[in-house]
Protein backbone atom coordinates (compact mmCIF):
# COMPACT_ATOMS: atom_id res chain seq x y z
CA UNK A 1 0.00 0.00 0.00
CA UNK A 2 2.90 2.27 0.79
CA UNK A 3 4.27 1.58 -2.17
CA UNK A 4 1.83 2.41 -4.84
CA UNK A 5 1.01 5.80 -2.97
CA UNK A 6 4.93 6.63 -2.84
CA UNK A 7 5.25 5.99 -6.86
CA UNK A 8 2.29 8.47 -7.23
CA UNK A 9 4.88 11.43 -6.53
CA UNK A 10 6.41 12.14 -9.87
CA UNK A 11 9.88 11.84 -7.47
CA UNK A 12 9.05 8.49 -5.80
CA UNK A 13 12.30 6.84 -7.76
CA UNK A 14 14.11 8.58 -4.89
CA UNK A 15 11.95 7.49 -2.27
CA UNK A 16 14.57 5.11 -0.44
CA UNK A 17 11.86 2.56 -0.07
CA UNK A 18 11.66 2.12 -4.21
CA UNK A 19 14.61 0.30 -4.12
CA UNK A 20 14.34 -3.58 -4.07
CA UNK A 21 15.59 -4.49 -0.45
CA UNK A 22 17.86 -7.73 -2.10
CA UNK A 23 19.73 -4.60 -4.27
CA UNK A 24 19.69 -2.03 -1.55
CA UNK A 25 23.31 -2.76 0.29
CA UNK A 26 24.62 -2.35 -3.08
CA UNK A 27 23.24 1.38 -4.00
CA UNK A 28 26.29 3.45 -1.66
CA UNK A 29 28.78 1.00 -3.46
CA UNK A 30 27.46 1.84 -6.59
CA UNK A 31 27.38 5.71 -6.31
CA UNK A 32 30.85 5.60 -4.84
CA UNK A 33 32.01 4.12 -7.92
CA UNK A 34 30.11 5.83 -10.58
CA UNK A 35 31.19 9.27 -8.54
CA UNK A 36 34.97 8.26 -9.09
CA UNK A 37 34.11 7.58 -12.67
CA UNK A 38 32.36 10.24 -13.58
CA UNK A 39 34.90 12.43 -11.91
CA UNK A 40 37.20 11.53 -14.12
CA UNK A 41 34.91 11.60 -17.60
CA UNK A 42 34.30 14.84 -16.70
CA UNK A 43 37.38 16.20 -15.71
CA UNK A 44 36.39 17.71 -11.95
CA UNK A 45 40.25 17.68 -10.92
CA UNK A 46 43.55 17.91 -12.18
CA UNK A 47 44.83 16.32 -8.99
CA UNK A 48 47.51 13.62 -9.26
CA UNK A 49 45.76 11.81 -5.97
CA UNK A 50 42.46 11.08 -8.48
CA UNK A 51 43.44 8.40 -10.07
CA UNK A 52 41.06 5.69 -12.64
CA UNK A 53 39.95 2.91 -11.70
CA UNK A 54 41.53 1.30 -14.70
CA UNK A 55 44.42 2.71 -13.71
CA UNK A 56 44.48 0.19 -10.70
CA UNK A 57 43.33 -2.26 -12.68
CA UNK A 58 46.50 -1.85 -14.96
CA UNK A 59 48.59 -1.51 -11.73
CA UNK A 60 47.43 -4.97 -10.93
CA UNK A 61 47.65 -6.44 -14.18
CA UNK A 62 51.65 -4.62 -14.16
CA UNK A 63 52.53 -6.16 -10.80
CA UNK A 64 50.91 -9.20 -10.75
CA UNK A 65 52.67 -10.47 -14.71
CA UNK A 66 56.01 -9.34 -13.29
CA UNK A 67 55.88 -11.32 -9.91
CA UNK A 68 56.35 -8.37 -7.67
CA UNK A 69 52.66 -8.65 -6.16
CA UNK A 70 53.05 -12.12 -5.51
CA UNK A 71 55.93 -11.80 -4.46
CA UNK A 72 54.94 -8.87 -1.41
CA UNK A 73 52.32 -11.32 -0.98
CA UNK A 74 53.76 -14.56 -0.21
CA UNK A 75 56.12 -13.00 1.85
CA UNK A 76 53.19 -11.06 4.27
CA UNK A 77 51.36 -14.17 4.20
CA UNK A 78 54.43 -16.55 5.25
CA UNK A 79 55.46 -13.88 7.65
CA UNK A 80 51.71 -13.99 9.24
CA UNK A 81 51.28 -17.30 9.45
CA UNK A 82 54.34 -18.22 10.76
CA UNK A 83 53.76 -15.72 13.87
CA UNK A 84 50.11 -16.80 14.04
CA UNK A 85 51.58 -20.52 14.74
CA UNK A 86 54.05 -19.93 17.17
CA UNK A 87 51.71 -17.67 19.03
CA UNK A 88 48.79 -19.19 18.98
CA UNK A 89 50.86 -22.43 19.61
CA UNK A 90 52.65 -21.21 22.85
CA UNK A 91 49.43 -19.51 23.91
CA UNK A 92 47.63 -22.51 24.24
CA UNK A 93 50.38 -24.12 26.17
CA UNK A 94 50.57 -21.44 28.35
CA UNK A 95 47.14 -20.99 28.61
CA UNK A 96 46.03 -24.50 29.44
CA UNK A 97 49.06 -24.45 31.87
CA UNK A 98 47.25 -21.40 33.79
CA UNK A 99 44.01 -22.80 33.52
CA UNK A 100 44.80 -25.85 34.77
CA UNK A 101 46.88 -24.81 37.77
CA UNK A 102 45.82 -22.57 39.85
CA UNK A 103 49.53 -21.69 41.56
CA UNK A 104 50.88 -21.38 38.25
CA UNK A 105 47.70 -18.93 37.84
CA UNK A 106 48.96 -17.11 41.22
CA UNK A 107 52.57 -16.92 39.49
CA UNK A 108 52.12 -15.64 36.26
CA UNK A 109 48.72 -14.59 36.01
CA UNK A 110 49.44 -10.99 37.16
CA UNK A 111 52.51 -10.45 34.81
CA UNK A 112 50.58 -11.51 32.37
CA UNK A 113 47.73 -9.20 32.64
CA UNK A 114 49.93 -6.30 33.10
CA UNK A 115 51.90 -7.16 30.05
CA UNK A 116 48.94 -7.09 28.07
CA UNK A 117 47.92 -3.84 28.66
CA UNK A 118 50.67 -2.62 26.87
CA UNK A 119 49.97 -1.26 22.92
CA UNK A 120 51.07 -4.26 21.30
CA UNK A 121 52.72 -1.82 19.14
CA UNK A 122 54.94 -0.24 22.21
CA UNK A 123 57.13 -3.59 21.87
CA UNK A 124 58.39 -2.88 18.04
CA UNK A 125 61.36 -0.43 18.63
CA UNK A 126 62.21 -2.59 22.05
CA UNK A 127 61.86 -6.04 19.64
CA UNK A 128 64.01 -3.59 16.43
CA UNK A 129 66.74 -3.05 18.84
CA UNK A 130 66.74 -6.83 19.69
CA UNK A 131 66.23 -8.33 16.60
CA UNK A 132 66.96 -5.88 13.86
CA UNK A 133 64.25 -5.23 10.93
CA UNK A 134 64.81 -8.36 9.24
CA UNK A 135 61.72 -11.34 9.10
CA UNK A 136 62.96 -12.06 13.04
CA UNK A 137 62.01 -9.01 14.41
CA UNK A 138 58.43 -8.96 12.44
CA UNK A 139 58.05 -12.91 13.37
CA UNK A 140 58.64 -12.41 17.14
CA UNK A 141 56.22 -9.24 16.59
CA UNK A 142 53.38 -11.39 15.28
CA UNK A 143 54.31 -14.08 17.62
CA UNK A 144 53.53 -11.67 20.27
CA UNK A 145 50.15 -10.05 18.71
CA UNK A 146 48.84 -13.90 18.37
CA UNK A 147 50.04 -15.18 21.92
CA UNK A 148 47.83 -12.83 24.13
CA UNK A 149 44.20 -13.37 22.62
CA UNK A 150 45.02 -17.40 22.74
CA UNK A 151 46.48 -17.39 26.18
CA UNK A 152 43.20 -15.08 27.61
CA UNK A 153 40.69 -17.12 25.96
CA UNK A 154 42.75 -20.69 26.45
CA UNK A 155 42.36 -19.67 30.17
CA UNK A 156 38.80 -18.27 30.06
CA UNK A 157 37.63 -21.08 28.16
CA UNK A 158 39.09 -23.63 31.01
CA UNK A 159 38.09 -21.56 33.38
CA UNK A 160 34.22 -21.56 32.76
CA UNK A 161 33.75 -25.19 32.40
CA UNK A 162 30.93 -25.67 34.93
CA UNK A 163 31.69 -27.70 37.95
CA UNK A 164 28.44 -30.03 37.62
CA UNK A 165 30.41 -31.29 34.59
CA UNK A 166 33.78 -32.31 36.31
CA UNK A 167 31.70 -33.41 39.00
CA UNK A 168 29.58 -35.87 36.84
CA UNK A 169 32.70 -36.79 35.00
CA UNK A 170 33.72 -38.21 38.46
CA UNK A 171 30.85 -39.75 39.04
CA UNK A 172 31.27 -42.01 36.26
CA UNK A 173 35.06 -42.58 37.36
CA UNK A 174 36.87 -40.82 34.68
CA UNK A 175 40.57 -40.38 35.11
CA UNK A 176 42.30 -37.43 34.85
CA UNK A 177 43.27 -37.64 31.48
CA UNK A 178 39.72 -38.71 30.17
CA UNK A 179 38.25 -35.64 32.11
CA UNK A 180 40.63 -33.73 30.00
CA UNK A 181 39.86 -35.02 26.58
CA UNK A 182 36.01 -35.76 27.12
CA UNK A 183 34.80 -32.93 29.70
CA UNK A 184 37.01 -29.77 29.53
CA UNK A 185 38.59 -29.86 26.35
CA UNK A 186 35.01 -29.61 24.63
CA UNK A 187 33.81 -27.48 26.87
CA UNK A 188 36.03 -24.71 26.85
CA UNK A 189 36.72 -25.31 22.65
CA UNK A 190 34.21 -22.56 22.02
CA UNK A 191 36.13 -19.81 23.97
CA UNK A 192 39.77 -21.04 22.58
CA UNK A 193 38.61 -20.98 18.94
CA UNK A 194 37.39 -17.06 19.90
CA UNK A 195 41.04 -16.79 20.85
CA UNK A 196 42.34 -18.51 17.89
CA UNK A 197 40.15 -16.33 15.53
CA UNK A 198 41.28 -13.23 16.91
CA UNK A 199 44.59 -13.97 17.13
CA UNK A 200 44.28 -14.17 12.86
CA UNK A 201 42.57 -10.87 13.07
CA UNK A 202 44.93 -9.60 14.91
CA UNK A 203 48.27 -11.35 13.57
CA UNK A 204 46.90 -9.84 10.14
CA UNK A 205 46.80 -6.19 11.49
CA UNK A 206 49.96 -6.82 13.46
CA UNK A 207 51.44 -8.35 9.83
CA UNK A 208 50.86 -4.74 8.37
CA UNK A 209 51.88 -2.67 11.21
CA UNK A 210 55.34 -4.44 11.28
CA UNK A 211 55.80 -3.77 8.05
CA UNK A 212 55.25 -0.58 8.39
CA UNK A 213 57.61 0.01 10.83
CA UNK A 214 60.15 -2.21 10.31
CA UNK A 215 61.14 -1.39 6.75
CA UNK A 216 62.80 -3.70 4.83
CA UNK A 217 62.05 -6.59 2.76
CA UNK A 218 59.29 -7.13 0.20
CA UNK A 219 55.17 -7.22 1.80
CA UNK A 220 52.15 -5.39 1.08
CA UNK A 221 52.47 -3.00 3.94
CA UNK A 222 56.04 -2.28 1.87
CA UNK A 223 53.88 -2.02 -1.08
CA UNK A 224 51.47 0.65 0.52
CA UNK A 225 54.76 2.62 2.07
CA UNK A 226 56.32 2.65 -1.81
CA UNK A 227 53.00 4.03 -3.56
CA UNK A 228 52.74 6.50 -0.42
CA UNK A 229 55.92 7.65 -0.52
CA UNK A 230 55.90 8.46 -4.24
CA UNK A 231 52.16 9.39 -4.41
CA UNK A 232 50.90 6.22 -6.31
CA UNK A 233 47.73 6.30 -5.62
CA UNK A 234 46.98 3.13 -7.46
CA UNK A 235 49.64 1.11 -5.51
CA UNK A 236 47.88 2.54 -2.30
CA UNK A 237 44.29 1.65 -3.56
CA UNK A 238 44.97 -1.86 -4.70
CA UNK A 239 47.36 -2.77 -1.18
CA UNK A 240 44.28 -1.28 0.34
CA UNK A 241 42.00 -4.10 -1.18
CA UNK A 242 44.15 -6.48 -0.92
CA UNK A 243 44.52 -6.13 2.52
CA UNK A 244 40.80 -6.03 2.61
CA UNK A 245 40.52 -9.87 0.86
CA UNK A 246 43.16 -11.51 2.57
CA UNK A 247 41.21 -9.93 6.06
CA UNK A 248 37.99 -11.57 4.46
CA UNK A 249 40.24 -14.90 3.34
CA UNK A 250 41.36 -15.46 6.44
CA UNK A 251 37.94 -14.77 8.42
CA UNK A 252 35.94 -16.81 6.07
CA UNK A 253 38.61 -20.05 6.50
CA UNK A 254 38.87 -19.08 10.26
CA UNK A 255 34.61 -19.62 10.45
CA UNK A 256 34.12 -22.65 8.27
CA UNK A 257 37.13 -24.24 10.29
CA UNK A 258 35.12 -23.12 13.80
CA UNK A 259 32.04 -24.24 11.90
CA UNK A 260 33.45 -27.96 11.49
CA UNK A 261 34.82 -28.46 14.33
CA UNK A 262 31.92 -27.00 16.55
CA UNK A 263 29.50 -28.47 14.72
CA UNK A 264 28.35 -31.02 17.24
CA UNK A 265 27.31 -27.85 19.01
CA UNK A 266 24.67 -26.63 16.04
CA UNK A 267 21.92 -28.13 17.47
CA UNK A 268 21.82 -27.15 20.99
CA UNK A 269 22.17 -23.43 20.27
CA UNK A 270 19.88 -23.59 17.52
CA UNK A 271 17.34 -25.09 20.19
CA UNK A 272 16.82 -22.02 22.28
CA UNK B 1 35.04 -36.09 71.51
CA UNK B 2 34.65 -35.18 75.41
CA UNK B 3 36.14 -31.73 74.60
CA UNK B 4 33.63 -30.76 71.82
CA UNK B 5 31.10 -31.56 74.10
CA UNK B 6 32.03 -29.65 77.00
CA UNK B 7 32.22 -26.71 74.58
CA UNK B 8 29.82 -26.70 72.73
CA UNK B 9 26.87 -25.76 75.65
CA UNK B 10 29.90 -23.06 76.33
CA UNK B 11 29.21 -21.70 72.84
CA UNK B 12 25.41 -22.56 72.70
CA UNK B 13 25.12 -20.52 76.20
CA UNK B 14 27.12 -17.15 74.70
CA UNK B 15 24.59 -15.15 72.96
CA UNK B 16 25.07 -15.09 69.39
CA UNK B 17 26.38 -11.51 68.89
CA UNK B 18 29.18 -12.30 71.08
CA UNK B 19 29.75 -15.49 68.71
CA UNK B 20 29.68 -13.65 65.75
CA UNK B 21 32.30 -10.94 65.73
CA UNK B 22 35.36 -13.47 66.60
CA UNK B 23 34.22 -15.82 63.28
CA UNK B 24 34.17 -13.26 60.89
CA UNK B 25 37.56 -11.57 61.55
CA UNK B 26 38.84 -14.41 61.81
CA UNK B 27 37.27 -14.75 58.13
CA UNK B 28 38.10 -11.54 57.28
CA UNK B 29 42.03 -11.95 58.11
CA UNK B 30 41.76 -15.54 56.21
CA UNK B 31 40.53 -13.76 53.23
CA UNK B 32 43.17 -10.77 53.50
CA UNK B 33 45.64 -13.09 54.16
CA UNK B 34 44.70 -15.52 51.21
CA UNK B 35 44.76 -12.02 48.96
CA UNK B 36 48.14 -10.90 50.17
CA UNK B 37 49.34 -14.51 49.61
CA UNK B 38 47.82 -13.93 46.26
CA UNK B 39 49.27 -11.22 45.70
CA UNK B 40 52.89 -12.01 46.91
CA UNK B 41 52.74 -15.04 44.06
CA UNK B 42 51.67 -12.71 41.57
CA UNK B 43 54.85 -10.46 42.68
CA UNK B 44 57.26 -13.44 42.65
CA UNK B 45 58.10 -13.76 38.66
CA UNK B 46 58.61 -9.89 38.45
CA UNK B 47 61.07 -9.94 40.92
CA UNK B 48 62.79 -12.71 39.63
CA UNK B 49 62.71 -11.22 36.06
CA UNK B 50 64.16 -8.33 37.72
CA UNK B 51 66.94 -10.16 39.43
CA UNK B 52 67.84 -11.66 36.66
CA UNK B 53 68.04 -8.52 34.50
CA UNK B 54 70.15 -7.13 37.23
CA UNK B 55 72.01 -10.04 37.52
CA UNK B 56 72.95 -10.18 33.17
CA UNK B 57 74.07 -6.57 33.49
CA UNK B 58 76.32 -7.11 36.17
CA UNK B 59 78.22 -9.94 34.60
CA UNK B 60 78.06 -8.41 31.35
CA UNK B 61 76.37 -10.72 29.34
CA UNK B 62 74.64 -8.10 26.89
CA UNK B 63 75.82 -5.08 25.28
CA UNK B 64 74.08 -1.60 27.29
CA UNK B 65 72.75 -0.86 24.02
CA UNK B 66 70.84 -4.58 23.79
CA UNK B 67 69.98 -4.43 27.50
CA UNK B 68 70.31 -1.17 29.21
CA UNK B 69 70.67 -1.85 33.46
CA UNK B 70 67.27 -1.35 35.56
CA UNK B 71 69.25 1.39 37.62
CA UNK B 72 69.84 3.58 34.48
CA UNK B 73 65.75 3.06 33.07
CA UNK B 74 64.74 4.19 36.36
CA UNK B 75 67.55 7.31 36.29
CA UNK B 76 65.92 8.31 32.52
CA UNK B 77 62.18 7.40 33.83
CA UNK B 78 63.27 10.24 37.02
CA UNK B 79 65.38 12.52 34.70
CA UNK B 80 62.25 12.94 31.93
CA UNK B 81 59.65 13.31 35.10
CA UNK B 82 61.69 16.00 36.50
CA UNK B 83 61.84 17.87 33.25
CA UNK B 84 58.64 17.62 32.68
CA UNK B 85 59.28 16.05 29.35
CA UNK B 86 57.64 12.68 30.03
CA UNK B 87 54.13 14.98 31.44
CA UNK B 88 53.98 16.81 28.32
CA UNK B 89 54.39 13.97 25.71
CA UNK B 90 51.68 11.83 28.01
CA UNK B 91 49.39 15.09 28.09
CA UNK B 92 49.66 15.40 24.14
CA UNK B 93 48.81 11.28 24.02
CA UNK B 94 46.50 11.41 25.79
CA UNK B 95 44.59 14.67 24.43
CA UNK B 96 44.42 12.84 20.97
CA UNK B 97 42.68 9.88 22.86
CA UNK B 98 40.36 12.27 24.10
CA UNK B 99 39.38 14.17 21.41
CA UNK B 100 39.34 10.86 18.99
CA UNK B 101 37.46 9.25 21.44
CA UNK B 102 34.88 12.17 21.71
CA UNK B 103 34.55 12.40 18.03
CA UNK B 104 34.47 8.22 17.58
CA UNK B 105 32.36 7.71 20.17
CA UNK B 106 29.28 10.65 19.19
CA UNK B 107 29.66 9.16 15.64
CA UNK B 108 28.77 5.81 16.21
CA UNK B 109 26.35 6.02 18.52
CA UNK B 110 24.82 7.79 16.45
CA UNK B 111 25.53 5.95 13.27
CA UNK B 112 24.51 2.36 15.30
CA UNK B 113 21.26 3.88 16.49
CA UNK B 114 20.54 4.81 12.95
CA UNK B 115 21.21 1.19 12.13
CA UNK B 116 19.12 -0.34 14.85
CA UNK B 117 16.47 1.86 14.72
CA UNK B 118 15.69 2.08 10.94
CA UNK B 119 15.56 -0.91 8.92
CA UNK B 120 15.48 1.04 5.48
CA UNK B 121 18.70 2.52 6.96
CA UNK B 122 20.41 -0.43 7.93
CA UNK B 123 19.28 -2.33 4.30
CA UNK B 124 21.61 0.23 2.66
CA UNK B 125 24.50 1.42 4.89
CA UNK B 126 25.24 -2.04 7.03
CA UNK B 127 26.36 -3.77 3.78
CA UNK B 128 28.85 -1.31 2.92
CA UNK B 129 29.77 -0.35 6.54
CA UNK B 130 30.14 -4.30 7.77
CA UNK B 131 32.64 -4.31 5.23
CA UNK B 132 34.34 -1.30 5.73
CA UNK B 133 34.92 -2.32 9.66
CA UNK B 134 36.80 -5.30 8.37
CA UNK B 135 39.34 -4.04 7.34
CA UNK B 136 42.40 -2.99 10.10
CA UNK B 137 42.76 0.44 11.05
CA UNK B 138 46.29 -0.35 9.79
CA UNK B 139 45.35 -0.50 6.50
CA UNK B 140 43.45 2.80 5.91
CA UNK B 141 46.86 4.97 7.35
CA UNK B 142 48.76 5.21 3.87
CA UNK B 143 45.72 6.48 2.05
CA UNK B 144 45.07 9.11 5.47
CA UNK B 145 48.52 9.82 4.88
CA UNK B 146 48.13 10.84 1.01
CA UNK B 147 45.34 12.92 2.20
CA UNK B 148 45.70 14.28 5.24
CA UNK B 149 49.71 14.67 5.67
CA UNK B 150 51.28 13.56 8.75
CA UNK B 151 49.74 16.38 10.98
CA UNK B 152 47.76 16.17 13.86
CA UNK B 153 44.65 15.71 11.50
CA UNK B 154 46.52 12.47 10.80
CA UNK B 155 46.39 11.15 14.07
CA UNK B 156 42.71 12.53 14.71
CA UNK B 157 41.20 10.38 11.87
CA UNK B 158 43.15 7.17 12.56
CA UNK B 159 42.25 7.31 16.29
CA UNK B 160 38.87 8.13 15.70
CA UNK B 161 38.16 5.41 12.87
CA UNK B 162 39.36 3.09 15.32
CA UNK B 163 36.54 4.35 18.18
CA UNK B 164 34.12 4.26 15.66
CA UNK B 165 33.70 0.48 14.55
CA UNK B 166 33.56 -1.10 17.68
CA UNK B 167 31.24 1.80 19.14
CA UNK B 168 28.88 1.41 16.65
CA UNK B 169 28.81 -2.13 16.06
CA UNK B 170 27.82 -2.67 19.89
CA UNK B 171 24.91 -0.03 20.07
CA UNK B 172 24.20 -1.71 17.38
CA UNK B 173 23.86 -4.84 18.65
CA UNK B 174 22.61 -3.57 21.78
CA UNK B 175 19.71 -2.11 19.91
CA UNK B 176 19.17 -5.35 18.09
CA UNK B 177 18.67 -7.51 21.61
CA UNK B 178 16.22 -5.18 23.05
CA UNK B 179 13.31 -7.38 24.18
CA UNK B 180 10.44 -6.92 22.17
CA UNK B 181 7.99 -6.32 25.07
CA UNK B 182 9.61 -3.19 26.24
CA UNK B 183 8.85 -1.67 22.94
CA UNK B 184 5.08 -3.59 23.24
CA UNK B 185 5.09 -1.14 26.43
CA UNK B 186 6.17 1.80 24.93
CA UNK B 187 3.67 1.75 22.35
CA UNK B 188 0.76 1.11 25.20
CA UNK B 189 1.95 4.28 27.12
CA UNK B 190 1.68 6.47 23.76
CA UNK B 191 5.76 6.98 24.13
CA UNK B 192 6.78 9.12 21.32
CA UNK B 193 9.72 8.70 18.61
CA UNK B 194 11.96 11.03 20.89
CA UNK B 195 10.66 9.18 24.20
CA UNK B 196 11.02 5.54 22.93
CA UNK B 197 14.70 6.73 22.11
CA UNK B 198 15.36 8.39 25.23
CA UNK B 199 13.72 6.13 27.57
CA UNK B 200 14.13 2.92 26.49
CA UNK B 201 16.09 2.19 23.10
CA UNK B 202 19.59 4.20 25.12
CA UNK B 203 18.59 2.77 28.39
CA UNK B 204 18.07 -0.98 27.12
CA UNK B 205 21.56 -0.50 24.83
CA UNK B 206 23.60 1.02 27.38
CA UNK B 207 25.66 -1.93 28.83
CA UNK B 208 26.36 -3.24 25.04
CA UNK B 209 27.04 0.19 24.11
CA UNK B 210 29.21 1.03 26.85
CA UNK B 211 30.96 -2.27 26.20
CA UNK B 212 31.95 -1.24 22.57
CA UNK B 213 32.98 2.12 24.46
CA UNK B 214 35.80 0.24 26.45
CA UNK B 215 36.61 -1.79 23.19
CA UNK B 216 36.52 1.46 21.32
CA UNK B 217 39.21 3.55 23.99
CA UNK B 218 41.17 0.31 23.95
CA UNK B 219 41.86 -0.15 20.02
CA UNK B 220 42.37 3.95 20.22
CA UNK B 221 44.81 3.26 22.56
CA UNK B 222 46.34 0.80 19.84
CA UNK B 223 46.05 3.06 16.91
CA UNK B 224 47.87 6.19 18.83
CA UNK B 225 50.74 3.90 19.98
CA UNK B 226 51.12 3.10 16.22
CA UNK B 227 50.41 6.03 14.43
CA UNK B 228 52.97 8.10 16.87
CA UNK B 229 55.66 5.37 16.19
CA UNK B 230 55.06 5.85 12.69
CA UNK B 231 55.01 9.36 12.00
CA UNK B 232 55.00 11.89 14.97
CA UNK B 233 56.96 15.02 16.59
CA UNK B 234 55.14 14.47 20.00
CA UNK B 235 53.99 11.99 22.28
CA UNK B 236 54.73 8.90 23.98
CA UNK B 237 55.40 7.26 21.26
CA UNK B 238 57.54 9.96 19.42
CA UNK B 239 59.40 9.41 22.66
CA UNK B 240 60.44 5.62 22.02
CA UNK B 241 61.25 6.54 18.00
CA UNK B 242 63.79 9.04 19.47
CA UNK B 243 65.15 6.73 21.63
CA UNK B 244 65.63 4.07 19.24
CA UNK B 245 67.45 6.28 17.40
CA UNK B 246 69.69 7.27 19.38
CA UNK B 247 70.14 3.98 20.44
CA UNK B 248 69.14 4.81 23.87
CA UNK B 249 67.14 1.27 24.96
CA UNK B 250 66.96 2.91 28.42
CA UNK B 251 64.20 5.46 26.64
CA UNK B 252 62.36 2.92 25.03
CA UNK B 253 61.97 0.60 28.01
CA UNK B 254 60.61 3.90 29.76
CA UNK B 255 57.55 4.18 26.91
CA UNK B 256 57.15 0.67 27.30
CA UNK B 257 56.36 1.48 31.01
CA UNK B 258 54.53 4.72 30.55
CA UNK B 259 52.58 2.80 27.94
CA UNK B 260 51.15 -0.23 30.10
CA UNK B 261 50.56 2.01 33.35
CA UNK B 262 48.37 4.27 30.91
CA UNK B 263 46.62 0.95 29.89
CA UNK B 264 46.21 -0.20 33.05
CA UNK B 265 44.95 2.71 34.81
CA UNK B 266 42.36 3.61 30.82
CA UNK B 267 41.24 -0.85 31.62
CA UNK B 268 40.71 -0.05 35.28
CA UNK B 269 38.70 3.50 34.87
CA UNK B 270 36.54 2.09 32.07
CA UNK B 271 35.73 -1.19 33.94
CA UNK B 272 35.35 0.92 37.15
CA UNK B 273 32.99 3.10 35.00
CA UNK B 274 31.08 0.07 33.76
CA UNK B 275 30.51 -1.42 37.12
CA UNK B 276 28.95 1.85 37.93
CA UNK B 277 26.68 1.16 35.12
CA UNK B 278 25.74 -2.26 35.49
CA UNK B 279 24.91 -1.57 39.31
CA UNK B 280 22.72 1.75 38.27
CA UNK B 281 21.09 -0.98 35.78
CA UNK B 282 20.00 -3.84 38.33
CA UNK B 283 18.75 -0.58 40.69
CA UNK B 284 16.74 0.05 38.30
CA UNK B 285 15.02 -2.84 37.12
Amino acid sequence: MSDIAVSRHPLWWLHPAAVPKRLRGWVIPALLLLLWWAAFRFNWSDSALLVPISKVWQTAERLSSSGELWTALYASLRRDLAGFAIGTLVGLLVGAALGLSRLLEGLVGPTLNTLKQISLFAWIPLISMWFGLGDAAKVAFLSLAAFFPVVLNTFEGIRSVPPELIEAARVFGYRRDQILRRVVLPAALPSIFTGVYLALIYAWLATLGAEYLLTSGAGIGNLLTDGREHFWMDYVLLGIVIVGLVGFALNWIASRFEARLLRWRGHSTAQF
Amino acid sequence: MSVTTTESPAVLASPLQLARPPQETLRWLKETGGRLALAATGLILPLLLLGLWQYAVEHQWLAVQILPPPQLVWESLRDLWQSGDLQSNIQISLSRIGWSSLIGISAGVLLGLALGVSRTFRAYVYPTFHVVSQFPVVGWIPLLIIFLGIGEALKIAAITLAVVVPVTVQTYKGIANIPRVLLEVARVYRYSFAQVIWRVVLPAALPALFSGVRQGVMQAWLSLVFVELLASSEGIGYLMVWGRQLLQLDLVVVGIIIIGLVGVVLDLALRWLEGRLQGWRRAAF
